[in-house]
């Protein structure tokens, strides 16, 4: 007896959503953190905007994009440790056992760090709205940005999945989280592109897809309506998260022998 | 002959570095029986116990679990059995009953029907009252028997048991004893069971294969096993010395002098332990009073002993534990 | 009896500490790396802030992100010793430190020397890396004793707050509780511009935070023209001496619980 791929997902999935928001040492960091850095970054920037050529006179305008970014990798971290938790404490085996496919095991895990992503992201909107950063493109702008941010959570977070099962450990999930923060400050996290100095800086944020995936947010917020950046940001994120995703289900295929 | 519930042939698991962790193993399990797998840390115990569970590939050999090869029939083993695996392996921030509600769905199980089965199975294994707490407020023993409730959610006719009652106190560990005879009598499961102590395998088990460095030196039924390393003897101190010679007199009716204290008699008993009521009925018809009377039976100790040198207590200190090694096997196979 | 004095509990503490750390790659390669990588990040990626109209400071851009790193560096060294310590005492080494060491005192000394030990070698290390990236540096004699000075007594005052921390709670756990507040402190201050630039909210609690003297005295150190030197040695040395205090309290609850 065993049930439609969606039915196991579906159950998947619940358990992942109810095991990642019961825990408020993961939730909150991945909440207060960004904003605080969202919050001191805006004060402590502000005097950035008078450089010719910034886009916008509002530094919270421009950082909030990094909000849900920073937040993805958070959720590079729970996904991480959740799924090392399950390897580390033989939880894979036991769902090893049952008529559960594999792919299907994946998607469920993930489904927590979307239900992260969504909370992060409405949260880290709402705050910015409150503190006036307006959004330029509007309600269904919002409605993208909520959309960027969840693939952007998808991608972390499927990192976080693979270097759990390719090591089955929660000690080598810590060690990517300062890379993958690495990722993030190489980009044109702190300034647009064109304002970076640093001639290898520049070229550096320009390989690096979290500044295609930041700029595509902040399109949305400071612009409106940018076809070239979204496509941009939502071929890196979803490029990343593919590639993730197929990184972390052949480790799963590893992982989880059975014959 | 019907055919087996388990049965393996010369079966072998070689991991990349050290030496074979099962070392040609034969085994057969009779439907229904309740098959004991005895041996220290790292003698292979759990390493079979994946290998017939399909979570590991055998290097070489063969087994078949309830009439399917476990390589080449994977999920067709996979729906006829449960196991409770060596770590109870839950979900610290999930209830007993979104535990058992995952994994009902994952035998395909919906709505009603699950949740009916969940609450059947949670009441048999006494846990109704803790559904709706989180497993970290479970108990090792509660921990246990939830892990044992989770196997039998789709009703396998053979069950795996690596381990169930490691760590438990005397309370937990009784009480599962008494769900795993309850299982094999009344609902004719073959149980598979993997242990480190001695009573467990001796109360529990049918039949015992002792297992040690990969191998089984010994396999039959606990009785035919204890009785192949000797008879059981007794010994006697009398009351007053005087009565020692008689004692020893009597004593010698039942079999031929065994060592004792100085101050005491022995004899290994032709016949049995049934004996004793007429070894001290005998003592009693002449008169003589007694300080102390002990009956020495073999134990699985002593056959682990006779097979390999080593007392199986004291293998339990000497080899790390085989389970450490295969996270990272999974990675390099 | 043993006849360990203060100077013998201290160097074995120490010893043990620095040995673990130059030995163990996974201690010492995050330590160096991630104040390398926030220089190299604040460095490169925000030269172009030194261009905002009111930023006055004339060694660069590169000279006035040093200035905060190495604070930040020397802080956080302060705060991983800490960890060290918490973890000593989650493994249960700690306790028996405590029973065999009759000069108690020594042990907290000697985790102090370790984290001075960290703190030499990756200050070090940020420091030839500021000068190959071509930093400014007008410091004269002086002002270089005076900056790393500094630097060291904020790494002698973290630490020591690490410490008191760590033998309060006795576990791994109190990571965070030890983390946070340096945090705080070192980012509400005129991290990436001058504290005029600064606006808002962060400039308020800038002017509040002690460490915002600290940052402007260092500053002033690096670029030869050295400002509120007295105030920031203030500062600093008062948050040692508060913060032995407060790591002697922790000694004690530590020795109570031993």
């Amino acid at each position: 007896m065993s049930g439609g791929f969606a039915f196991q997902v579906g159950a998947l999935a619940r358990r992942s959503v109810l095991r990642t928001l019961r825990q408020p040492a993961m939730v909150i960091p991945s909440l207060f953190f960004p904003l605080l850095l969202l919050s001191i970054n805006a004060g402590g920037l502000d005097s950035a905007t008078e450089l010719p050529g910034f886009p916008t006179d509002s530094y919270l305008q421009f950082a909030l994009a990094i909000a849900f970014v920073q937040g993805a990798l958070f959720s590079a971290n729970s996904a991480g440790t959740n799924v090392s938790n399950d390897v580390e404490t033989g939880f894979l085996n036991r769902l090893a056992l049952t008529p559960l496919r594999r792919l299907a095991l994946l998607m469920g895990q993930l489904a927590g760090i979307m239900a992260l992503g969504l909370l992060q992201a409405v949260t880290f909107l709402v705050v910015g709205l409150v503190a006036g950063a307006g959004i330029e493109a509007g309600v269904t702008g919002a409605v993208v940005i909520v959309v960027l941010s969840l693939v952007i959570s998808l991608a972390f977070g499927s990192i976080g999945a693979f270097v759990a099962l390719r090591t089955g450990s929660g000690e080598a999930v810590q060690g990517i989280f300062p890379l993958l923060f690495a990722a993030l400050f190489l980009s044109s996290m702190a300034l647009p592109r064109n304002l970076i100095e640093t001639a290898w800086f520049r070229e550096v944020a320009t390989y690096n897809p979290v500044s295609y995936m930041l700029e595509a947010i902040r399109s949305l917020v400071i612009f409106g309506w940018d076809g070239e950046a979204l496509a941009l940001g939502f071929a890196c994120a979803g490029g990343v998260a593919l590639i993730a995703i197929l990184a972390a289900s052949s480790a799963l295929r590893t992982r989880m022998v059975r014959t | 002959m019907r055919e087996a519930a388990i049965e393996a042939t010369d079966l072998v698991r070689e991991f990349k570095k050290g030496p074979r962790a099962v070392d040609g193993i034969d085994l057969r399990v009779d439907p229904g029986e309740v098959y004991g797998f005895l041996g220290p840390n790292g003698a292979g115990k759990s390493t079979t116990v994946h290998m017939l569970t399909t979570l590991l590939p055998p290097t070489s050999g063969v087994a078949r679990v309830a009439g399917h090869d476990v390589v080449k029939e994977g999920s067709e083993v996979r729906a006829a059995i449960g196991a409770a695996l060596q770590e109870a392996a839950l979900d610290p921030f999930l209830t007993g009953s979104e535990h058992m509600r995952l994994q009902t769905a994952m035998h395909g199980m919906r709505g009603d029907e699950g949740r009916r089965r969940g609450e059947e199975l949670l009441a048999r294994v006494g846990l109704t009252q803790a559904a709706d707490r989180k497993i970290r407020a479970y108990s090792g023993g509660m921990k246990r028997r939830l892990d044992l409730a989770l196997a039998l959610v789709h009703d396998p006719r053979i069950l795996f048991l690596d381990e169930p009652t490691t760590g438990l106190d005397p309370q937990s560990r009784s009480a599962l004893w008494d769900e795993v005879q309850r299982l094999a009598t009344e609902s004719g499961v073959t149980v598979f069971l993997t242990t480190q102590y001695l009573e467990e395998a001796d109360v529990l088990a049918d039949r015992i294969g002792i297992i040690d460095h990969g191998k089984i030196v010994a396999e039959g039924t606990p009785e035919a096993l204890k009785a192949e390393v000797g008879r059981p003897s007794v010994e006697v101190i009398p009351a007053e010395f005087v009565d020692l010679e008689r004692a020893r007199a009597v004593l010698s009716r039942f079999g031929e002098q065994a060592n004792s204290s100085p101050k005491g008699a022995a004899v290994r008993l032709s016949g049995g332990e049934g004996r004793l009521a007429e070894v001290v009925r005998a003592l009693d018809a002449e008169n003589i009073s007694l300080q102390h009377l002990q009956l020495h039976a073999p134990t699985l100790n002593d056959v682990f002993l006779e097979k390999t040198g080593r007392s199986l207590e004291g293998a339990a200190e000497e080899e790390p534990d085989e389970a450490e090694d295969q996270p990272k096997e999974a990675v390099a196979a | 009896m043993s006849r360990g004095s203060f100077t013998s509990v201290a160097r074995a503490v120490a010893w043990r500490s620095i040995h673990s750390f130059f030995t163990n790659p996974a201690i010492i390669i995050p330590s160096a790396l991630f104040p390398l990588f926030f220089f190299t990040a604040f460095a490169g990626g925000l030269s172009r802030v030194d261009s905002v109209p009111g930023f006055d400071f004339d060694s660069g851009y590169t000279a006035f992100v040093y200035g905060f790193v190495l604070l930040q560096a020397s802080a956080f060294g302060g705060v991983f010793a800490g960890f060290a310590i918490a973890r000593d005492f989650e493994s249960g080494f700690s306790r028996r430190l405590l029973l065999a060491a009759p000069r108690r005192s020594g042990i907290v000394t000697g985790y102090w020397l370790a984290a001075l030990a960290r703190a030499l070698f990756t200050v070090g290390l940020i420091t030839v890396v500021a000068l190959v990236a071509g930093m400014d540096i007008a410091a004269g004699g002086l002002d270089l004793v005076g900056l790393y000075t500094l630097a060291l007594l904020v790494n002698a005052a973290t630490m020591l707050f690490g410490c008191g921390v760590a033998m309060r709670l006795r576990t791994m756990q109190a990571g965070p509780a030890m983390q946070v507040p340096v945090f705080l402190l070192l980012f509400l201050a005129p991290v990436w511009v001058p504290y005029d630039l600064l606006t808002g909210w962060v400039k308020t609690a800038a002017t509040v935070n002690p460490i915002t003297l600290v940052l402007e005295a260092d500053r002033g150190f690096i670029a030869g023209d050295p400002v509120k030197v007295l105030a920031a040695f203030a500062v600093a040395a008062g948050l040692a001496a508060l913060m032995v205090l407060w790591a002697r309290g922790g000694l004690r609850s530590a020795e109570q619980a031993a």
